[in-house]
């Protein structure tokens, strides 16, 4: 199976290429992608030496272009695409239908990938989007147990890419404005989600409360792990119940599924984090690379995954398995 | 370190601040909007802050005993703090497991870790490379690091991904 | 302007549901859509009365449509969806899955839970045989200007979000039953208890959003209620009502006089929050820094905008 990783840098690349990614997805350095984070992606030289250090490893290079462009600004999003292209990326990773089609008509030669913005969470729109789009492979939404993966791999050409470790959207991606709501920037239209900029933290006394936008989303005690001031992971009351009403903080690891997801027919194996450092990446990546050599060599997946990476240093197989609903 | 003078400190890190602008360009333009930031870091375990300030690309640091202003304050142990800067650790794992503290403006000191991040700073490496008036206290407060902290300022698990 | 009333987002009892229809006959409203927009367990218990509502506001003028489910994963929900052309009325596509089933050539409305977020993906749509656009409710108004010019050019009709709590995401897993302790295949529908969702309050006790099965919308009521002239000056063609347990008819009343130029915006607010106690209103998705943010009068506050 193939393992698709992060870089949020030049550096982060480099690092995925040289710990065995055999594909790497990065972005431009502005509100193209959905990781637009102070200090990280590509600029356009850094892409193009970025490719070619990862082809002369024998690495690909995904360029995701998937937020949804501005009205009256499509020509930024356009000349992504563009650029993508010259830069001999792989393929693009594309959300909006009407960057899609523009893509399809004036780009036919780039290799177009559906990306989880898109959430297309059925065979019937993924086959959908590859007759309108000549899509050739989606990153399905992380609302799916592997059953219906493996029924969606049944009904479908399209290649499947799938998370297998980080964050955790709760939520359908490309279909939630919580965070424009709270603090005014959004996935879809700026790249972020719960952004930094709008992140207050106060510790008092080892209580250590996080504020987004003005809202409380966590307290935490003295020597508790911190989770990221992330809202559909935020600590709430409703009812006469208090907690993490949306999803606990907690990660994404799939590792032990790997077997299971490539019996379902998965293609390719997706890794979270273009805002981590270049070291979680390396280790991230050896770990899964290893992962998916035993399996190739029929060999058990090795345990190996730390949790100290981890968001709350704690992990779920989420919607992987149907209890999580 | 409690007896060290601090204006040689400052005036040899803001060198130090200085070649690596030179050499590692990207680093302050990777800062962005936030490339005139007052930054403070503040190893916990020791009795002084740091204050970097980028001025654009033309940095320049003050080492301040006791409490420093600044727009973004991350504080942490100084093992935690240099294996940040120098890639040996994940800034979000230290922050998930409590080492690090973020405070003031949460973007700026973001973009500093991850700008941090992509030079693939080598501190020993650069200051042994170093002569002139301030390589040996530089050299000084490596070698104490190292000693203080157990963070190796060498990359051999780079080196070995080779 | 006209007034849409948009499918009612939350899990009613069938004989309150059906009472919101035959109330919404008699209601000053140009178009009303029906059916579940949320959670593909509620329908059954409604199923049975969709014809006659249909019928009720057809008699009384309304054009009626039906919607799609925000998101289509299960075998049920596909041949749910694909089955949607066959109750007769046109069919508002709130995910692209249902634009799949249509045949082609046929008219159909785009729902605030596709993602419309410029020119492009609004052309692709028309050229499919979209004639009607509810933008979705996150875009400012910047955006809301150039998609109603290029909509007139297109021959698309734009429609906005105009009242009601708002649809902020949509999930695979229900919050409801988690908060029960159960999964979703077993959530004995614990969101029916909710009429308007469930307050979700922060730490401090702050009302933040509102819980309600697989969505999550916002606590607040968005409202264009300040908005009207320089939504009909970018030619935006109707404003969108989203149906709450308490005075919706009321509510739709209001906003038609507003359209009629009979009462001002601050008049209508007032009218609201009169309507439906603590009511808390927001306009920021328009023209705030924040989704959250109100141009208008704080209740009590005396602070003018």
């Amino acid at each position: 199976m193939e393992i698709v990783c992060p870089a949020g840098t030049p550096a982060a690349l480099r690092a995925a290429v040289k710990a065995g990614a055999h594909t790497v997805y990065c972005g431009f350095n502005d509100e193209t992608n959905a990781r637009n984070f102070p200090g990280l992606n590509f600029d356009r030289a850094e892409m193009r030496e970025g490719v070619a250090f990862a082809h002369s490893h024998g690495s690909k290079v995904l360029v995701a272009i998937n937020t949804f462009p501005r009205a009256g600004d499509e020509a930024i999003w356009q000349s992504a695409v563009s650029d993508a292209e010259s830069s001999r990326a792989d393929a693009v990773i594309l959300a909006d239908p009407g960057l899609l089609d523009y893509a399809a008509r004036v780009h036919p030669g780039l290799r177009r990938h559906l990306s989880v913005q898109a959430a297309a969470a059925n065979a019937d729109v993924i086959n959908f989007y590859a007759r309108c789009f000549g899509v050739k492979r989606v990153v399905l939404p992380r609302v799916l147990s592997v059953p219906e993966i493996a029924a969606i791999n049944a009904e479908t050409e399209v290649e499947t890419e799938v998370f297998v470790f980080g964050g955790l959207c709760v939520m359908a991606e490309g279909r939630c404005s919580l965070s424009s709501y709270a603090t005014g920037r959004s996935p879809n239209m700026n790249g972020v989600c719960s952004p930094a900029s709008h992140v207050v933290y106060r510790e008092d006394d080892g209580v250590l409360d996080a504020r987004l936008g003005g809202y409380t989303i966590h307290r935490v005690g003295a020597g508790e792990s911190a989770p990221y001031p992330t809202l559909c992971k935020g600590c709430f009351n409703a009812g006469d119940k208090a907690g993490h009403l949306f999803e606990d903080p907690v990660s994404l690891n799939a590792e032990q599924l790997i077997p299971q997801l490539k019996s379902a027919g998965v293609t390719a194996l997706k890794i979270e984090g273009r805002q981590r450092s270049r070291s979680y990446v390396a280790q991230v990546v050896r770990n899964f690379r290893k992962a998916v050599d035993a399996l190739a060599a029929d060999q058990p997946i090795p345990k190996g995954m730390l949790t100290y990476l981890s968001e709350g240093q704690a992990t779920t197989t989420g919607a992987y398995k149907k209890t999580w609903r | 370190m409690n007896l060290m003078p601090l204006p040689p400190l400052s005036l040899a890190l803001t060198t130090y601040a200085r070649k690596v602008a030179l050499s590692h360009p990207g680093l302050f333009r990777r800062l962005g909007e936030y490339s005139h930031t007052r930054f403070v870091l503040d190893p916990t375990d020791l009795p002084f802050a740091i204050c970097l300030e980028p001025n654009g690309g033309t940095p320049s640091v003050t080492v301040t005993r006791g409490h420093a202003e600044g727009a973004a304050r991350i504080a942490g142990p100084l093992a935690a703090l240099l294996g940040l800067v120098h890639g040996a650790f994940d800034g979000d794992a230290l922050f998930f497991s409590r080492d690090l503290v973020i405070e003031g403006e949460t973007g700026a000191a973001l973009a500093l870790r991850n700008a941090v991040d992509d030079a693939e700073l080598d501190l020993f490496g650069e200051i042994s490379q170093r002569s002139g008036p301030f390589a040996e206290p530089l050299q000084h407060i490596i070698a104490f690091a190292e000693r203080r902290t157990g963070v190796c300022l060498t990359r051999p698990e780079e080196i070995e991904a080779w | 302007m006209d007034l849409t009333v948009g499918p009612n987002q939350f899990f009613w009892a069938a004989d309150r549901w059906a009472a919101l229809y035959a109330d919404l006959a008699n209601a000053p409203v140009d178009r009303v859509i029906v059916g579940e927009l949320v959670c593909s367990k509620r329908l059954p218990f409604y199923q049975d009365r969709l014809l006659e509502a249909i019928s009720t506001l057809q008699a009384a003028h309304k054009k009626v449509l039906v919607t799609s489910l925000a998101l289509v994963t299960l075998k049920r929900e596909r041949k749910l969806t694909s089955e949607l052309a066959d109750l007769g009325v046109e069919v508002e596509v709130n995910d692209l899955t249902a634009l799949t089933y249509l045949p082609d050539g046929i008219r159909f409305s785009v729902g605030p839970l596709v993602n419309v977020y410029n020119e492009g993906t609004l052309s692709w749509l028309a050229s499919k045989g979209a004639t009607r656009v509810c933008l979705p409710p996150e875009l400012p108004m910047a955006s809301i200007k150039i998609l109603a010019t290029a909509g007139a050019e297109l021959g698309v009709t734009i429609e906005v979000w105009g009242h009601g709590r708002v649809p902020l995401a949509i999930s695979g897993r229900c919050y409801h039953a988690r908060l029960h302790g159960r999964t979703k295949d077993n959530c004995q529908f614990a969101c029916e208890d909710d009429a308007d969702g469930l307050e979700v309050r922060t730490l401090d006790d702050q009302p933040f959003l509102a819980m309600n099965g697989v969505q999550t919308l916002s606590d607040s009521y968005a409202s264009a209620v300040h908005h009207v002239d320089a939504l009909k000056d970018a030619g935006v063609a109707a404003l969108r009502l989203s149906p709450q347990s308490t005075g919706f008819v009321e509510i739709c009343h209001v906003y038609r006089q507003l359209l009629d130029g009979e009462q001002d915006g601050d008049n209508i607010a007032d009218a609201i929050g009169h309507i439906a106690k603590n009511t808390r209103l927001s306009d920021g998705f328009l023209s705030g820094a924040r989704g959250v943010d109100w141009s208008g009068q704080l209740p009590g506050s005396g602070e003018g905008r």
